[in-house]
């Protein structure tokens, strides 16, 4: 059937790859230095604070953020006691740090791309696919190229996740942003705002909650590469959860993903509840 | 010139606008035009200017255009061709930058949904305007605790939209506006999400916050009853063109075509009819000559009980009745001044005849019509609900 030979994409993109990697070397390589200082000094600070006082502050915000509640309170004291008890709280704490930058990083990325997009029907046209090939790639295929440029370790890991988290923050803008009621967009206009204006002062604040919705889904994102970005020697709970896997050890398995699974939630809870509505 | 001047405005919407507006330039129909090139026209070439001072109603169905026109005078839209002329100056032709000191400045806009930002409160609300001219807070506060003051809204301030009533709500849309200070308010369907009594109300304070203001002000209306109550003047629009423009009077006697007709019979003819309409002529007797046997022979001759009384240059003086007079004729007096009675009502001819309607119906004699002391006509009851029932055509007889 095939009478043509096969169109080598593979070598295209190995070519394109090759050339990024020769081009950028130097930057790559002050990213890959900076980015692993800068992130384990995070995880040492972190480390450095006394279990009980970081569990402490996790319920207190808790409480606050959730409005005075206990549940979420009382269920964060529990599940990072339990993480404590099962010796893995290094691992949390650098688990913490990759989810932290990375969510930055694409949240930094993504709603200004995301305005451009909501403002820009053609940037909209061409933004659009390319956030679709990011997220449905499976997430193991941008270790390669993370590797290709940062080498092993957490930087590549956080580059992995932030290309496959950021979408959402991307498209949750957009659509938060075209979504502001059009009288209120003319209402804007009517009185004569400027661009900024108009955006800083109606859209971003009206959309805030559409915006909010689509970080929550960035961070869990970023926290399910976690494991992934393992495989390129990110450190953390990632790690424990691969390597009771290429062991066979169910038990080993079942924690860490366990303490995963704690944190998701921790995390989850905690970004929703800044999203409350106040008017 | 007027305040506002639209000239051969056009605003097609769709993608093939060059070849749609040029049909418009061979004056084909709407529907053709749609057929042809796929585009919509949104106005047709209107033409109107708009004096300064004056409560201009637009007014049509939905789909005719009207809120189209409304934002092509302040560019939310931008019209496809023709110039529109504010002050003189052709707000087509303007920069972004102008542009907007002319939105800042000149023109505010009331929307049909009010409009108001719900993450703000009210006095954010009101201050918006202001706010994006960049000037200073406490400036603007002042500014917008006025507005909000007149309004009669200031204790609300610090609430927010989603926390008062619709009428509410729209007055804060209003005092938004103002607070501005604009030359001209540009209201689209301002009162039409109100219901009924709200809506009254706010279109009574509307004409006395005009009364005060003397702003220029554009509302479009899909609500005849509004437009008449309202309006200085009144443009109709059909499928983006305006098809006839002149005060409420003009309009009801002499529409210009079949469809304002149609669009007419709707209204309730009680807020258009005036005095003038339904009076008739009044039986009189002239103080200065005629005396009390005079007066009994006339009751007689057109078979009534009541007279009005005049002086020789017609100016009303009150009125007498056939009891009286009969009285002082047995006595033998000739002064009709003595039995003179001046509690009979006074109306002007341009009153409405729904607001007559409750003091003839409290009162126990005739009302009488009278401009700058002249007596023009008299109302009574029968005439009167006999004109609420009757056609145009018989209220034009009345002229």
């Amino acid at each position: 059937m095939n009478n043509f030979s096969p169109i080598p994409i593979d070598d295209y993109v190995e070519t394109a790859m090759g050339w990024l990697t020769d081009t950028f070397s130097g930057l790559f390589k002050a990213v890959q230095n900076n980015g692993e200082d800068l992130m384990n000094g995070l995880t040492s600070l972190l480390t450095a604070i006394p279990p009980f006082v970081f569990i402490l502050v996790v319920a207190v915000l808790a409480f606050v953020a959730t409005g005075k509640k206990f549940g979420l309170a009382i269920f964060s004291i529990l599940g990072l006691l339990l993480v404590y008890n099962q010796e893995l709280w290094e691992e949390l704490m650098q688990t913490f740090t990759l989810v932290l930058f990375s969510s930055l990083i694409a949240i930094i990325i993504g709603i200004p791309l995301g305005i451009l997009m909501s403002k820009n029907n053609w940037v909209e046209e061409m933004v659009k696919p390319i956030l679709d090939f990011m997220q449905t790639m499976p997430g193991f295929v941008y270790l390669i190229p993370a590797v290709a440029f940062f080498g092993i370790g957490v930087v590549p890991g956080v580059f992995a996740s932030v290309i496959f988290a950021l979408p959402p923050t991307v498209r949750f803008t957009n659509l938060g942003i075209r979504q502001v009621p059009k009288e209120l967009v003319e209402a804007a206009d009517s009185y004569g705002s400027t661009a900024n204006q108009k955006l800083f002062k109606v859209e971003l604040p009206l959309a805030k909650s559409t915006i909010m919705a689509g970080i929550n889904q960035t961070v869990l994102l970023s926290l399910s590469m976690v494991v992934i970005a393992s495989m390129i020697g990110a450190p953390g709970l990632g790690r424990e959860v691969l390597s009771a896997l290429q062991r066979a050890q169910v038990g080993n398995g079942f924690v860490a993903g366990l303490c995963l699974v704690i944190f998701a939630i921790i995390v989850d809870r905690l970004t929703q509840s800044f999203n409350k509505k106040k008017y | 010139m007027g305040k506002i001047k639209i000239e051969h405005v056009t605003k097609v919407f769709g993608k093939n606008t060059s070849a749609a507006l040029k049909l418009v330039e061979q004056r084909v129909e709407k529907t053709a035009i749609l057929e042809k090139t796929g585009a919509t026209v949104g106005v047709y070439d209107a033409n109107l200017e708009i004096e300064e001072g004056e409560i201009f109603v637009i007014m049509g169905l939905s789909g005719s255009g009207k809120s189209t026109l409304i934002r092509l005078l302040n560019r939310l839209i931008n019209p496809t061709s023709g110039s529109i002329y504010i002050d003189g100056q052709d707000v087509t032709k303007l920069s972004k930058k102008q542009l907007q000191e002319v939105r800042r400045k000149k023109m505010s806009m009331v929307f049909q949904n009010f409009g108001l930002f719900p993450h703000k409160t009210i006095l954010q609300n009101t201050e918006y305007g202001l706010e994006v001219r960049n000037i200073s807070k406490e400036e603007r506060q002042m500014k917008a605790e006025k507005a909000l003051q007149n309004a009669g809204l200031l204790p609300y301030k610090d609430q927010y939209p989603s926390q008062l009533s619709g009428g509410m709500q729209q007055r804060v849309g209003l005092a938004r506006a103002l607070a501005n200070d604009p030359e001209i308010l540009l209201m689209d369907e301002a009162f039409s999400a109100l219901d009924p009594l709200i809506r009254k109300e706010m279109q009574d304070e509307l004409l006395e916050l005009q009364a005060n203001v003397q702003k220029t002000i554009v509302f479009i209306t899909h609500d005849l009853n509004e437009a008449l109550r309202i309006g200085d003047r009144i443009a109709i629009m059909k499928d983006g063109q305006i098809m006839q423009v002149g005060t409420g009077e003009e309009i009801l006697t002499n529409p210009a075509n079949e469809y304002v007709r149609n669009f007419l019979e709707d209204v309730d003819r009680s807020k258009v009819l005036t005095a003038e309409h339904a009076m008739v002529r009044p039986k009189t007797i002239n103080i200065e000559n005629d005396g009390p046997k005079v007066a009994l022979q006339r009751m007689k001759e057109d078979a009534v009980s009541v007279l009005l009384v005049v002086d020789r240059h017609r100016n009303f003086k009150g009125y007498i009745t056939a009891d009286d007079a009969l009285e002082i004729s047995k006595r033998g007096y000739k002064d009709i001044n003595t039995i003179l009675k001046t509690d009979m009502p006074v109306v002007e001819p341009t009153m409405l005849i729904q607001d007559i309607l409750p003091i003839i119906s409290d009162s126990p004699t005739p009302v009488a019509v009278v401009l700058d002391g002249r007596l023009k006509g008299v109302l009574i009851r029968g005439v009167i609900i006999e004109a609420l029932a009757s056609s145009t055509q018989e209220v034009n007889e009345h002229e």
